[in-house]
């Protein structure tokens, strides 16, 4: 499998590490009303879907970048690439 | 006052070099490295300042910079490294932090890597064997962190297709060493 890295082009999948849910990106506000319930959902809650799924990558032997790769579970496709750094930025946060 | 002697990554008085068929492989205890990170929001006023005290622009991704006295190479997103041979810039790391001030992060690396440079026609076979960098697609200063030897490496395109230098974590000098020793054995 080849993932196209947003800066450095297509790299082997052996390169990187998988984290998990991109939704990760999402953590709750500690300091909400409901934050105990909100966090429990963000721990354990995880949609499994058949089809596309977008999820956290690290360059680990690359650049070190985190990266949001769109995929799809049941062909392996991937159709999108973006640094998480972006989507973390473009959703208010890491600013 | 400690009586202190100054040794090289492999432990010797002295860098290895070791000659085979198409290949030499030399450790180059002789650079000093400092690595720069461009603070949150400060990427025009950091670069500008980088520049002004290196001499060219901060490299694009996958891409560096060779001259003299300062080198560079990007590691990763606003990140770079930046060498200089040691007996003219030991103090690197304080001379790019008064350069860049505020704007950006400085580390000393000096300590942290070894370098061995490789170089002749043998260099492909040997390359291949180590690690999965595309040695034909590097132009002159790109640089490529690999694994090697289950190491984080920087495979530094010095001359294409024909030299590279392989940064790799000090405290397994050693380790590597081996690796590119043995690849060389069988591949030349």
């Amino acid at each position: 499998m080849m993932i196209d890295h947003p800066l450095l082009g297509l790299r082997d999948a052996q390169e990187f590490t998988y984290l998990g849910d991109a939704s990760l990106i999402d953590r709750p506000d500690w300091q909400a009303e409901d934050a105990q319930e909100t966090f429990h959902d963000y721990l354990y809650l995880r949609e499994n879907p058949a089809g596309e799924h977008r999820e956290l990558w690290f360059h680990e032997t690359g650049d070190r970048s985190w990266l949001v790769v769109t995929r799809n579970t049941l062909t392996h496709e991937i159709t999108k690439v973006e640094l998480a750094r972006d989507v973390a930025r473009a959703r208010g946060r890491s600013k | 006052m400690h009586n202190l002697k100054p040794m090289t990554a492999l432990g010797a008085d002295t860098p290895q070099i070791d000659q085979f068929d198409g290949l030499e492989i030399s450790e180059r205890p002789d650079f000093a490295l400092a690595s720069l990170s461009i603070r949150l929001g400060r990427d025009v006023q950091c670069a500008e300042q980088a520049k002004a005290y290196l001499g060219f622009d901060l490299p694009e991704p996958g891409q560096g910079h060779l001259s003299d006295p300062f080198s560079c190479f990007w590691m990763g997103p606003v990140q770079w490294m930046i060498s200089a041979p040691h007996d003219s810039h030991e103090d690197l790391a304080v001379a790019l932090k008064q350069a860049v001030g505020d704007a950006g992060s400085i580390s000393e690396q000096t300590d942290g890597w070894c370098r061995f440079d490789l170089s002749g026609p043998g260099l492909t076979a040997v390359l291949e064997r180590l690690c999965n960098v595309d040695l034909a697609s590097l132009a002159s200063g790109d640089a490529r962190r690999v694994r090697l030897e289950h190491l984080g490496c920087f495979v530094w395109c010095l001359k294409p297709a024909e030299a590279v230098a392989v940064l790799g974590p000090r405290s397994s000098a050693a380790s590597l060493h081996h690796a590119l020793v043995g690849a060389a054995k069988s591949a030349l």
